[in-house]
Order: structure tokens, then sequence, then C-alpha cells
């Protein structure tokens, strides 16, 4: 599990993001959303401790390490493009090797499950430049489940995959949650994907908790309207609720 | 269990490692050999060994040949071995930590403060002894003034880190311009010490430089794998949970400092730090796992032929080893360049 008390985040004496507390228990999928610059990003990475932040976040009383229990894949990842996915995976070990550290076959083998995990065995061997986009973000989750963190901390994990393999790589993700317990946070731009998959959504909205609930309370045109305006619609059908986007039209 | 194959971290291979050690092994014995006057390859070998302790070899060389041997080339041979892999495996720490490939510790003052410092002791005729330690406290005092001047100018990026020492390095070579104007007998002699020469070495500056060298080498070769991981930018290596600013501190500081010191005895040879690290990427790849004890055996390699070349085309002239680096090792980066981008 962890836990945001009373977290705030300022840059430059500007709040982008808290107060606000918030907990997300083990084996539980908590769905990040809310409009462009609501702090959906910040708040993961004050709790991957690389955004400096007031208040506390730890994992149920316990200190975090950075990378160890947390493992984060960023919106914007940076990949080298001459280092191919198998080595690039590995990295996803640094957090469990000290300064002089060197990989062990235990290491090895975590980054191989890591691969297997999301169909990349025939592609380990391949510069991360020559990656399609979906197959260039699955590098990037591959290299977040190798770190084998209880925690992980997903930021817009899909944004360049078709809904085939979004739906594909949440599945796993949703998987692995069940089968060892991991606590998983995304931040979806997709409030449809994230209303499938997620337990429960916070929506932020000028850095704090605007709505907080079960898919069906939260992605309704009352709560969803005064966040991200109108051009908002939703319509309930027996897999919940769907966001669907409408025009104005002109007359 | 077995190992997986799927994955293997990057690493240098037996096959790369002996290739390195056998140019490196064979340039240094042609530079015991050849020069003014020619040695018997199977007396030196022999000399060679009859050092070692517990063993008597008769070599059959002339005391004078002996002198020859081991007062003047093996230690000019050790040294521009030391100054060669140090100013490569500095230059591949920088471009490493800075993510620039254009980096390397002249940057940020290094030779600017060291060239400074050698004019003042030139300028005031205090005599060889001094220059070294003098050039070596110019280059340090220059990017201690970077670093404090990056601080002060409120920054802590790279980019602020980067501008300061550009502007150290000018004020530095201002103020060095300024003190020649003043005395125009000192010039020729400053300007041969800026042009790099490994001419007056004995064992003194090979031992002066050796601790720096091994610090130096170590805590780089040791940063290596975390300098595959600063690939990803700042904020991804901290993710990792690795305390970047501690990784950078390490790397620049023995980085420096190492440098600082091969300068202060060998002068300002230029192109090393840039040159034998690049190559070394375009020819095996990214990882620094690679790139750095490469560049310390290539490194040491590279300035060995160089020094060879610098005294022996005009012998007996010596050219400045600066000369030569340049001259040979500006086309040769642009072949490997040219071929290595053709192929891709």
């Amino acid at each position: 599990m962890i836990t945001w008390s009373s977290v705030e985040v300022s840059f430059d004496g500007r709040t982008v993001v808290g107060p606000l507390s918030l907990t997300v228990g083990d084996a539980e999928w908590v769905g990040v959303i809310g409009p462009n610059g609501a702090g959906k990003s910040t708040l993961l990475k004050a709790a991957v401790g690389i955004v400096a932040h007031r208040g506390a976040i730890d994992l149920g009383g316990r200190e975090r390490r950075a990378g160890v229990d947390i493992a984060w894949m960023p919106q914007r990842p940076h990949l080298p493009d001459e280092m191919n996915v198998a080595n690039y995976v590995l990295l996803g070990r640094t957090p469990h090797l000290g300064y002089l550290g060197a990989e062990s076959s235990k290491d090895l083998q975590s980054v191989e499950r890591a691969i297997h995990r999301l169909g990349l065995d025939e592609l380990a061997g391949r510069a991360l430049s020559t990656l399609s986009g979906g197959e260039a973000q699955r590098a990037v989750l591959a290299r977040a489940l190798a770190q084998e963190s209880p925690v992980l901390l997903l930021d817009e994990p899909t944004s360049s995959l078709d809904v085939g393999h979004a739906v594909e790589v949440l599945e796993i993700l949703d998987e692995l949650r069940h089968q060892e317990g991991l606590t998983v946070i995304t931040a979806l731009h997709d409030l449809n994907l994230a209303g499938r998959f997620a337990d429960r959504l916070v929506l932020l909205a000028g850095g704090r908790i605007a709505a907080e609930g079960p898919p069906a309370e939260v992605l309704t045109e009352e709560v969803l309207i005064p966040s991200y305006g109108a051009g908002i619609h939703v319509v309930t059908n027996g897999d919940g609720p769907t966001v669907i986007p409408t025009r104005r039209r002109r007359d | 269990m077995p190992a997986p194959s799927l994955v293997t971290a990057a690493r240098i291979g037996p096959v790369r490692w002996t290739i390195a050690v056998v140019v490196l092994l064979l340039v240094a014995a042609a530079a015991l050999l050849v020069g003014s006057v020619e040695l018997p390859p199977d007396g030196v070998a022999r000399a060679l060994i009859d050092r070692l302790p517990l063993v008597v070899v008769e070599h059959g060389l002339t005391n004078l040949e002996l002198r020859l041997l081991f007062e003047l080339r093996l230690p000019r041979v050790v040294l521009g071995g030391m100054v060669g892999a140090v100013l490569a495996v500095a230059g591949a720490g920088y471009q490493g930590v800075f993510r620039n490939p254009l980096a390397d510790p002249y940057l940020l003052g290094v030779a600017a403060g060291a060239g400074l410092g050698a004019t003042l002791v030139i300028g005031v005729g205090a005599g060889s002894a001094a220059l070294p330690p003098v050039a070596f406290a110019g280059g340090v005092a220059a990017v201690g003034a970077t670093y404090v001047l990056s601080r002060t100018a409120g920054g802590r990026t790279t980019t602020s880190l980067i501008l300061s020492g550009i502007a150290v390095a000018a004020f530095a070579t201002a103020v060095q311009t300024f003190l020649l104007q003043r005395s125009y007998e000192t010039l020729r002699e400053v300007y041969s010490w800026i042009l790099g020469r490994l001419v007056t070495v004995g064992w003194g500056e090979v031992w002066a430089l050796f601790p720096y060298a091994l610090a130096a080498g170590a805590a780089l070769i040791l940063s290596r794998r975390l300098l595959d991981v600063l690939v990803l930018g700042d904020e991804e290596a901290a993710g990792l949970g690795v305390n970047v600013l501690m990784v950078r501190r390490v790397v620049v500081l023995a980085a420096t400092l190492a440098t600082a010191a091969a300068v202060s005895v060998s002068g300002l040879i230029g192109f090393v730090g840039i040159i034998v690290p690049h190559t070394i990427r375009l020819l095996t790849g990214w990882s620094y796992r690679v790139i750095l004890p490469l560049s310390l055996a290539y490194g040491a390699t590279f300035l060995i032929l160089a020094d060879l070349t610098a005294r022996t085309v005009v012998a007996p002239a010596e050219l400045p080893i600066g000369v030569v680096t340049a001259f040979l090792g500006a086309p040769f980066f642009l072949v490997v360049l040219r071929t290595m981008r053709g192929s891709s």
C-alpha cells in the first residue's frame, strides 16, 4: 500500500498539488484522472521522490526507497537510440544494486520474466530506435516490471498504444496485481480505459481531489463537466459508464 | 539453474580485451626500441626481465643503452601511457555525466587555469620544478571558480556549469595573454608548453601523476554502470534510486583532478579526451561499461603512438605532441565517423 498524507507540492511558490491525502491498498488499482495540468504526473513524481513535497508519503508507515519499493513509468521516457531492449529493461534492476554492484543471474532472470510477460522476447536484441511506438511503450513497462516493486506508478502507460494493445497491456497489469498483490496507480487521459480497469478513480482538478470513488460514481456528467468543461456525455450500460465526447451544433 | 540467454549485460569480452592489450604492448615496445638510437629487441626484453626481483638475465646492453632505456625511454612511455589513459577516460566520464558528446575536462577551465599557472612560473623564471605543482593548482583553482560561479549564478544545471566554465576559461586565457604580452621572451617557452610535450620527463613526473591516475581511473571505472543509467536523464535515473548528484560529483572530481595532474606534467595535449572515447563508441556501441575501460587502454596506446611519431618524423628535432594528436587523430576520427555512419 501507499499513503499520501497532507501532501503539497509547490513550484516557485505556486501550489500545483494538494494539500491532499490518499491511500491505495495492496492489490488495489487506482486511476488518477483529471484535465491537463491537474497535477496527475506531479502527484506520482512526488511519490517516487523526484519532486520535493511537504507532508508524508509512505508505505503504510514504512519509509519508501526510490526504485526498490516504487516503480515509476514516466509519461515521456527517454529511449537511448542504440541501447537494445534487453539492456534497457536491465536498467530496471538498478535500484537493487549498490554503487559498485553488478547484476547477478537473479537480476537477469527478473529481466527475462518481464520481457517475456510483455511479449518482447523476439525484440530483446533490437535497438530501441528500431521499435514502433507501441513496442517501445511495452519495453518501458517491462523496465518498470523488472524493478519488482510492490507499488507501480504508471504515467500514461497506454498513450502510444492502439485500443487493442492498450487493453492487452492493462490486462497484463490487472493479472499481475491480482497474482502478486501489487498496488497499481495509473494516470490516464482515457477515461473509459481508466473506468474499465481501475477499482477506484481519483479526479484531480487544480491539484486537489475533486471526486473519488468507484468508476460508476466518478464518471458522471455532474462530476466530470465542472473539471473538463462541457462537451461530455456519459452513457451507462452493462459494462458501466462510458464517456462520449460531444460537439456543439453549428446551426 | 542455467543463466538466462536472452539477457546479457553489455561487456567487453575476451577478444576485445586481448586486442586492446596486445596493441598497447606492441606500441609500447615499438616506442622503447625506435628512436635516434635503435635498441635491440631481445636485449631490451632481457634487460626488462633482469629488472624483475629475484631474476638475473644476461642482456648485453651497454651502460649508455641501459640509461637510454631506463632513464629516458621507459619513463616517457609510461608517462605517455598514463597521460593518454587519464585524458581519454576523463573525457569519456565527462561525456557520460553531462550527456554531451563534446564535453571533456578542459570544458570547465582545467586547461586555461593550468596554462595560466604555467605562464606565471615561466614568466617569473621560477624553474621547471615549480611548473607542475603550480599548473596543477591553476587547473584546480579554475575548476573551483567555475563551480562557485555556477552555484552563485543560481543554477544547479549542467548548462550553468558549462557556461561558467567558458567564462572562467576566457578570463584565465585573457590574463595569460596579458602576461605574455608583457614579457615577449617567455612566449616561446609557454607556447611550447601549451602545445604539450613529454620531452623533459623522468620518473619524477611518473610518480607525481601515478596516484591521481590510479584514483581517477578506479573511480571512473567503478562508475561505469551508473553512467549507463544516467543516459536516461536525471529524473528517470533518480526514479531508479540513483543519487545522480553524487555520481556526477564523483566522476567530475576524479576526472578533473586527474586531468589537472596530467596537464601539469605534459602540457595541454588536446583532442585525446574527445577522439578516443568517440572512436570506441562508434566501433563498439553505447555502453560506458565498454567505453570507459577501453578508453583507458586505447588512450594510453594513442598517446604513446603520438609521442613516438612526435620524436621520430622530424628527428633529431621533435614535434609538439599536441600537434601530432590532432594531426593523426582528426583524419582517423573522420574516417571512423564516415564508415560507421555509412554502415548504419
